[in-house]
């Protein structure tokens, strides 16, 4: 593996010299008369001879992968690859002379190369999409779609393969109950923080308060989760659930939406932040002048004028919340189960792909392949909130601008 | 601002005064008054929300530090130990090859006896304590390192050596608070008298508990061993996987943005590319580990729990981030750059590497190590692509095929120690989260110490 590396290497640099001394050689030792400087012959030159074998071996290792015999064609694969490169060497470097516009021509390429780039994250978004499709469809042949989306027992059978009752509506009742109760603390919180911060803070406090609430922003979510689990979990039973009759599991609702509304909390307050500072001035000297009170101001002019943007900002966080993975695997539960007690232990549909995919998996059996469609309705669910959400931010930034 | 908020007005008159009295502007009425009340109420509740937000974090701070420092120690017994030929090396030839046909539980008989000889010696007297009682003092892993010991050395044989070895779990946890004497007394693998046996051996210093280097070296171990686990492996893993997600992410996601926001034409194929981004940033997590899985795994058939999977799974989850950070760092350069480079005659792909990428460069590296932060956490993706499977062997080295062995991720490691029965692993996974805490308050502090350094107002 590393020779390639170092075979291609050499290529490069042996073509980048060959160019450049071409170049300087074709105008007699006066550079002046070229058209480029002489680096860039060399780049056309190093470029032309390395492109050609470097997409076919890439191709041939891509291929390799698959189960379509490749492998078997490895020499000819060889030559062929050294085949492009000399021709490509000798292509480029006759191609010299002073009139040979080679900056055009290597920028050109270069500007393909940053497109190629660009192009990576649509491939990857149709990666996930057809991966998350194939593999769905694959299940819904052997389950029938009518009992996954309006199914109201999830009982997978990990030795009883093709028996279970894989019904999504637990989960999703699990998810939206954790999402909201997260909510139901990240918002007020993160929004009184936002507002404290950007209508009453010194700059001095605001310097103080911002990294704190940045790092919260960076702690990962397994940090969290570990605190669901060790901390907070037990602390709730003990004090709450068990005292008031509730439930006796560290693992619920409560203790899950509840971390992760600490989670949420700078996620919140920050996008709000930016949202209330996009707000123009105009507005709370307007309101000042007539003499309303701060926090007047605040509560009739700067919230109304920001709310767009702060329900924004809430859809956002709530994307986040039912996406949300580690804190509910390691604080919510895994029993599918529909209730109204927040002490209950429930599960969410990222802890059932989670729960499906790891272990011992069959790429067959419905209850592996249940994952991809959980997958599935996960991707849909926030792709449709994050979209609804920016396009009431874009809304809502074009208002002011 | 206002009179309402006029500090200096005098006591208030009576409340009882009627509505369209006369009224003075240096004394605040009823409604004035309620005013200011709630301005300070608001005001308070603003204060309350940033005070429970910095309560939360200190209190996830103070119980991650309570659970986990005590990972970082680990109770040691050393007492002399003869290395007894007959039982190492009962054909007597001093032949590795027949040495190494005495298995590792035949050890035990001599830590025993040395443990029992340090008995007889300083005169302990304990009642009830047996021959299990005095074995189970030492962590299975001890044999193991003895045996290892003596099969590397075969002079040791028929030698008396000082030996310090590891106790097991539980003795460990008499001196962490997590074993009392009444819980010594209930738990099946201790009892009292270890309990007792224990306190005298740490009394005459032959245990004793002290920092620990093998729990950040040494590789995971099974179950019925917590006191041997450590985050060798996994610090590998994630180190192999930052390496790709550096070599990948970066070149590719400045790239993208280089095209994005200095070439990119305003078109159809642009606005696709940029909408596809943004939404990008917002998928879940665990959705990137069933792409990994699907297509990188079932399709293209690499190994599972393999690091290069990882990797290229976090590169595909930090591209966003980089690309949306970097294009930041971009856009801050400006125009005037652009134009003076422009108007002497220089290429547009000459303006962007020679002027506008350096100018750039802080801004760049900064969101590249947040990026590589958040690729160090992620825990979701990598669960999916069988990262949470039990390694025991370290990786290879990168030029030899490391990238596709086995391994484990730091917060993985994490998951996985919480999955486990035995308490002590718990303690152990706060000690992990501490070592991945560290690292991110370095890569933060990094950044911050960057952007401080190079950045620049225009």
């Amino acid at each position: 593996m590393i020779y390639i590396f170092l075979i291609f290497a050499a290529l490069l640099a042996v073509s980048y010299v060959a160019g450049r001394h071409r170049a300087t050689a074709v105008a007699g030792g006066d550079v002046r008369r070229l058209h480029s400087r002489p680096i860039y012959y060399g780049w056309s030159v190093a470029l032309s001879a390395f492109l050609p074998p470097f997409i076919i071996f890439v191709l041939y290792a891509f291929g390799s992968l698959l189960p379509l015999g490749i492998t078997q064609y490895g020499n000819t694969v060889l030559v062929l690859i050294a085949l492009a490169g000399l021709a490509g060497l000798a292509f480029s470097y006759t191609r010299i002379n002073p009139e040979f516009r080679a900056r055009n021509v290597v920028e050109q390429i270069v500007r393909g190369l940053l497109l190629a780039c660009a192009l990576v994250a649509i491939a990857t978004t149709l990666g996930i999409i057809f991966s998350l499709i194939s593999e769905s469809a694959q299940f819904f042949r052997s389950y029938p779609w009518q009992n996954f989306f309006f199914g109201t027992t999830w009982e997978s059978q990990s030795y009883d393969r093709g028996m279970s009752q894989l019904g999504l509506l637990p989960l999703l009742w699990g998810t939206l109950y954790i999402s909201f109760i997260a909510l139901l603390f990240a918002v007020p919180i993160g929004l009184f923080a936002a507002i404290y911060m950007a209508e009453y803070a010194s700059p001095r406090v605001r310097g103080l308060v911002k990294p704190v609430v940045e790092v919260l922003a960076g702690i990962p979510t397994i940090v969290y989760g570990l605190f669901a689990l060790m901390t907070v979990g037990p602390l709730l039973r003990d004090w709450i659930a068990i005292p008031a009759g509730l439930g006796s599991t560290g693992s619920s609702v409560m203790t899950a939406g509840l971390v992760m509304g600490i989670m949420l909390i700078p996620f919140v307050s920050s996008l709000s932040d930016d949202i209330i500072n996009a707000v123009p001035q105009s507005l709370r000297d307007g309101s000042l002048g007539l003499g309303s009170t701060h926090s007047e101001t605040v509560r009739k002019v700067v919230l109304p004028a920001a709310l767009p943007g702060v329900i924004g900002a809430i859809l956002l966080a709530a994307s986040r919340a039912i996406g949300e993975t580690m804190i509910v695997v390691l604080g919510a539960g895994a029993m599918g189960t529909i209730s109204v007690n927040p002490f209950e232990a429930m599960t969410t549909i990222t802890v059932k792909i989670v729960g499906q995919l790891t272990g011992d998996s069959d790429f067959t059996s419905p209850e592996t392949l249940v994952a991809f469609a959980l997958g599935l309705t996960l991707f849909v669910i926030t792709l449709g909130l994050n979209i609804l959400a920016l396009y009431i931010v874009r809304k809502y930034r074009e208002q002011y601008e | 601002m206002t009179d309402a908020t006029n500090p200096h007005a005098p006591a208030a008159p009576a409340a009882s005064e009627p509505r369209g009295a006369r009224k003075s502007l240096l004394v605040l009425d009823e409604r004035t008054k309620r005013r200011n009340r709630a301005e300070s109420r608001f005001k308070a509740y603003g204060i309350g929300a940033i005070a429970i937000a910095a309560l939360a974090l200190l209190l996830l701070v103070f119980t991650v530090l309570r659970d986990g420092l005590p990972a970082f120690t680990q109770t040691f017994v050393s007492v002399p130990v003869y290395i007894d030929p007959a039982v190492v090396d009962p054909e007597g030839n001093r032949d590795p090859e027949e040495m190494r046909r005495v298995i590792t539980t035949q050890y035990a008989p001599l830590l025993v006896g040395a443990v029992n000889n340090w008995i007889e010696q300083s005169g302990t007297q304990i009642e009830g304590l047996t021959n299990r009682d005095v074995a189970s003092i030492f962590s299975s892993r001890a044999n193991q390192d003895l045996r290892f010991r003596v099969l590397n050395d075969p002079e040791l044989v028929g030698q008396t050596i000082d030996v310090n070895m590891l106790a097991a779990s539980r003795i460990d946890g008499m001196f962490k608070g997590r074993v009392t004497e009444a819980i010594a007394a209930i738990d099946s693998r201790t009892s009292v008298a270890q309990y007792q046996l224990a306190h005298a051996m740490q009394e005459a210093g032959t245990l004793e508990t002290r920092f620990n280097w093998h729990f950040i070296t040494r590789a995971d171990a099974p179950d019925n061993m917590p006191e041997a686990a450590g985050l060798g492996v996994a610090l590998l893993g994630s180190l192999y996987m930052m390496l790709t997600v550096l070599l990948l992410a970066v070149p590719i996601g400045v790239a993208a943005s280089i095209y994005l926001e200095e070439f990119a034409p305003k078109n159809r194929l642009t606005d696709v590319i940029e909408v596809n981004i943004a939404n990008l940033a917002a998928v879940p997590s665990i959705v990137f580990g069933i792409l990994g899985l699907a297509a990188f795994i079932q399709f293209m058939h690499l190994p599972r729990s393999a690091s290069i999977v990882g990797g290229l799974v976090l590169t595909l989850m930090t591209l966003p981030t980089i690309i949306i950070s970097t294009r930041a760092a971009l856009k801050s350069v400006p125009p005037s750059i652009r134009d003076a480079a422009l108007g002497v005659g220089a290429s547009r792909m000459q303006t962007v590497f020679h002027h506008v990428l350096p100018l750039a460069m802080p801004g760049i590296l900064t969101g590249t190590i947040i990026g590589l932060a958040q690729a160090l956490g992620e825990t979701a993706p990598l669960l999916l692509i069988g990262m949470v499977a039990f390694v025991q062997t370290y990786p290879a080295a990168p030029w030899d095929g490391g990238l596709t062995d086995p391994a484990s991720a730091l917060p993985v490691q994490v998951y996985n120690w919480t999955q486990r029965s035995d308490p002590a692993f718990f303690e152990r996974a706060s000690g992990a989260i501490i070592v991945l805490l560290i690292f991110l308050l370095c890569m933060n502090v990094l950044a911050v110490y960057l952007r401080r350094k190079f950045e620049r107002r225009w």
